[in-house]
């Protein structure tokens, strides 16, 4: 057994970047990993950096992105000189394609009242033939959409890779193929147990419950409440091409290796991370009516997984009351929130800084007590 | 709409596809039979029905042998669908394959996966350059296209079907620049231990020691014990050099065809998150399944090489057994006496296996490589590259896959899976199946975004 | 990168013989055998170039898996020669690099 000030349950985008964020400042980090095989929200990720349309419901969850989005780059090219991995961020703006008039009037009325309510959120509606300027192959299908100067995205795969191997650079100690199933804390010392399935455990002083799916119990475990439901996301990607798309969009983006990502599908399944055809049919479709020239590529692979929401869709980061030093966050915007969970919740969460303005808003306790449902704001 | 319906699916008309479907239909199920390739026979009959005179002689009298099975296959009625690309595969028995540009769905109560072998992946330095393919390969294009090597050609590995391409060159009239075998003489030695077996398979030993002879007598340079094997060249090969008898040699030849035995195409059967076994002896994953082939308790079975590799004769058996078993499962009756009958078959023909996976069993630094070696040829990921991202704390192919993008390319990981599983292992000390396999997920084969309009 | 002939295919006699062009030059081949078959019976080196590090690549397993022999094809990019037969008038390119979405898209066109 060991000590060390700060360990992360899970190895995740969100993890990983809250540890990278710690170890960057000096803090002695661990991170402790599930293996192989784990759910992995992080490797079904469409891979937008995305502000708009973010916080229809919440305001400060707009404004907690537009942060994020606007550190991005500063991660990017600390990464790139840390340990040589580009993370793939391009931020040169981006499209929502909408197939209706209708759908397109909504879009509109939304992104209005975000940007009154959270503002510096500015956006445009665009008919077709102004889209065109921008992306000449879209179909006679698009009916409209909006631009987003701030909209961007990036390679979650490699912004794993960069993060662990930033982490691996910051001397943190990264223990893959363990699964925690216990956190107990001693109080009067002041530190904390994390327990493996097969018997292990760690101690350290403070404990960042950043395990995906498993935060619920295991946040339960330290006095905090977090629900965690699941939706399955599902993806195509093709082989790659040579580049045609310069602006991602909401249904496909072409990454900077020339493949596309087609997605994405959003089922409430349970814990089943497969693929099935009648998605693969509808999300291959939707792809051909917004892009017509992408019925001639070769789709090579086909992915689900499982996303852990909160029931409102917007994050969860927060400290026990009962247990201080012990955190909890849940959220699905690992890509594009990943600088903020990086500069701001690593410092705090390490215990370098106080709680961030304005993050009380998102407590896990604004679950309790309700029976409403939530519906998310993708 | 309706999804078209049959008793049976087979996929792959291989002599395991070929015999299952023949079998089926004689005990009176619909089957039908859905081929990526455009003519029966899969590779080792490849073009069987229309095999030039001269091109059989060539072959021999084992290729020939296939024609008596393509015409039962072809009189037993089974519907068979040439240019079938199966995509996606349920364990409930849906099927859905593209052909002529769409996709398309069928169910069965049975299916059977009869996708046989393909070569083991060779990677050494150089072999991705124009002018390195597999023996394989080769002899496909042989079959295929009667198209013989026209310059100097150098086999080079271990197995069965690199000799046997080396026979049918020397029958072709095709110079030889040299014979390079990778089997030890150590090899030899522990092969004796399975002799059991081979006394058996004693026909079959006969014959494959035969056109080993045969290499040497035509005056063919064999060098024995080779390792250390590395292609020569730039922007093509040039030639090869290899470790003999404790010297350094090379041969200049423009074409150097590669062999290292074969392995199971698992992908259909990984696709259903079915259990899979590193097989020790063979060095590949077979699907776990019952005695008959069946996958746990779905309706598909596998049967021939697809399930582990027994060769084309116990393929063909292996797939009328499975027939059996599958008519039973739906209610049917099977004459008495056939199974007994299959079995003994099974048995004659499998008993050499033990003996030539130990005495062709590929030199581990022919499929665990160097750091500078490209494992992923889609990709361009390097053995060194993989072993980074174990450092990194990667404990399998999918963490490392989305690492590096090895496997995502559209080979989908079938060239360099093997090898990802054995260098990962290798690098953390840990045994192939503690390490795992990709994820396959449908599409099994790339398929186009049109196929659904 | 035109180099010396990897592989030759004897005439006989009765064999059904098409056209093919392959980058501008026009070849007699058998009837029936692959894309890939057939350019490597006459003396064409690299298929295309591997699109992440450029390198030359030409068929490996002539089976339809290891996606190494992929050619344009009559104005479709990135087609496998090993599992296309040849055809009567058919035009084929090198592959270089990844394939355009572009000339995918008037490929097809031109197909139907």
């Amino acid at each position: 057994m060991s000590s060390n000030q700060v360990t992360i349950v899970g190895g995740g985008l969100v993890g990983a970047a809250i540890a990278y964020g710690a170890a960057r400042r000096g803090l002695s980090v661990r991170v402790l990993d599930q293996g192989d095989t784990a759910f992995r929200a992080s490797r079904g990720n469409f891979g937008l950096v995305w502000l708009s349309s973010k916080g229809g419901g919440m305001p400060e969850y707009a404004r907690w992105t537009r942060e994020a989005v606007g550190l991005w780059g500063g991660l990017h090219q600390e990464l790139l000189d840390l340990t040589g991995v580009d993370s793939g961020l391009v931020q040169q703006g981006g499209f929502w394609l909408g197939f209706s008039d209708e759908e397109v009037q909504k879009r509109a009325d939304l992104l209005a009242k975000i940007d009154r309510e959270a503002g510096g959120i500015p956006f445009r509606m665009m008919e077709p033939a102004e889209i065109q300027q921008y992306l000449p192959d879209i179909g006679p299908k698009v009916a409209g959409g909006s631009w987003g100067a701030h909209d961007g995205m990036a390679n979650p795969l490699f912004l794993l890779r960069a993060l662990h191997s930033g982490l691996k650079k910051c001397g943190a100690d990264i223990i893959t193929g363990v699964d925690i199933t216990a956190i107990e804390h001693d109080a009067a010392a002041g530190r904390f147990t994390a327990r493996s399935r097969d018997g292990q455990s760690w101690i350290s002083d403070r404990i960042v419950i950043a395990a995906g799916l498993g935060v619920s119990d295991l946040a339960g475990q330290i006095g905090i409440h977090a629900p965690v439901v699941t939706t399955r996301g599902q993806v195509l990607i093709t082989e790659r091409l040579k580049p045609f798309m310069d602006y991602p969009t909401n249904k496909a983006r072409q990454t900077t290796e020339g493949t596309v990502q087609i997605g994405s599908t959003t089922e409430d399944v349970g814990l089943d991370d497969g693929t099935t055809v009648d998605k693969i049919e509808w999300l291959a479709r939707r792809a051909v009516d917004t892009f017509p020239h992408l019925a001639h590529a070769r789709l090579v692979r086909a992915w689900g997984a499982l996303r852990p929401l909160t029931p409102d869709g917007y994050p969860i980061y927060q400290e026990s009351e009962t247990c201080p030093g012990g955190f909890a966050v849940v959220c699905h915007s690992g890509v594009t929130l990943a600088a903020i969970h990086a500069n701001i919740l690593g410092p705090w969460m390490g215990g370098l800084t106080d709680a961030p303005a304005g993050v009380a808003r998102f407590r896990g306790s604004r679950f309790l007590g309700k029976n409403t449902r939530y519906a998310s704001d993708h | 709409m309706n999804t078209e319906t049959t008793d049976l699916i087979v996929i792959g008309s291989g002599p395991a596809g070929m015999a299952a479907a023949a079998e089926a239909r004689a005990l009176g199920m619909s089957v039908c039979v859905l081929d990526e390739q455009r003519v029966i026979g899969g590779q080792i009959y490849r073009r069987i029905e229309d095999t030039p005179e001269a091109l059989r002689m060539i072959l021999g009298k084992d290729y020939a042998a296939g024609s008596a099975l393509a015409d039962e296959f072809r009189r037993s009625g089974a519907d068979y669908r040439p240019g079938a690309t199966v995509w996606n595969l349920s364990g409930d028995g849906v099927v859905d394959y593209v052909a002529d540009g769409g996709s398309r769905t069928i169910s069965a109560t049975n299916v059977l996966i009869a996708t046989g072998a393909m070569e083991r992946p060779f990677p050494i330095p150089g072999w991705t350059l124009p002018g390195v393919m597999g023996a394989g390969a080769a002899q496909i294009m042989l079959k295929g296209a009667d198209a013989r090597p026209s310059g100097p050609v150098v086999l080079a590995g271990c197995g069965p079907l690199l000799y046997l391409l080396a026979w049918q060159y020397l029958r072709a009239g095709v110079q030889l620049a040299g014979l390079v075998d990778t089997t030890p003489f150590s090899a030899y030695v522990a092969a004796l231990g399975k002799i059991q077996g081979a006394v058996r398979g004693r026909k079959d030993l006969i014959k494959g020691l035969g056109l080993v002879s045969q290499v040497r007598l035509a005056r063919v340079p064999v060098y024995s014990g080779a390792k250390s094997l590395e292609i020569l060249g730039r922007d093509m090969a040039e030639g090869i050099r290899f470790q003999h008898k404790g010297k350094s040699r090379e041969i200049a030849a423009g074409l150097v065809l590669l062999h290292q035995g074969v392995v199971p195409n698992t992908q259909l059967s990984w696709s259903l998150r079915a259990r899979h076994g590193w097989d020790a002896g063979q060095l590949c994953w077979t699907p776990v399944t019952d005695e008959v082939g069946r996958l746990g308790q779905t309706a598909v079975y596998v049967a021939g090489d697809s399930r582990g590799i027994v060769g084309a004769i116990a393929s063909g058996v292996q797939g009328r057994l499975a027939a059996l078993a599958m008519h039973e499962r739906s209610g049917g009756k099977v004459p008495p006496g056939r199974r007994a009958v299959l079995e003994r078959q099974l048995a004659r023909h499998v008993s050499l296996r033990p003996f030539l996976d130990r005495l062709y069993r590929p030199l581990d630094e022919h499929r665990i490589p160097a750091d500078d070696v490209i494992v992923c040829r889609c990709e361009e990921v390097t053995a060194g590259d993989l072993r980074s991202y174990v450092d990194l704390g990667c404990l399998g192919p999918n963490q490392a896959k989305s690492f590096g993008r090895c496997g995502m390319g559209p080979c989908q990981g079938r060239l360099c899976g093997l090898t990802v599983t054995e260098v990962i292992a290798a690098a953390r000390k840990a045994a192939p199946e503690e390490v795992g396999y990709y994820r396959i997920r449908p599409p099994i084969k790339p398929i186009h975004l049109g196929s659904f309009s | 990168m035109t180099t010396e002939t990897l592989f030759s295919i004897p005439a006989s006699a009765g064999q059904k013989m098409v056209r093919i062009e392959f980058e501008g030059e026009t070849f007699q081949v058998p009837e029936g055998i692959s894309v890939a078959a057939a350019l490597l019976s006459n003396g064409r080196g690299a298929f295309r170039t591997s699109i992440v590090g450029g390198a030359p690549r030409a068929p490996y397993c002539m089976m339809g898996i290891c996606f190494e022999c992929l050619v344009e094809i009559d104005g479709i990019p990135a087609r496998q020669g090993c599992m296309t037969p040849v055809r009567n008038g058919m035009i084929i390119r090198r592959q270089p690099g990844a394939p355009s979405l572009k000339a995918l898209a008037s490929g097809g066109r031109n197909e139907h």
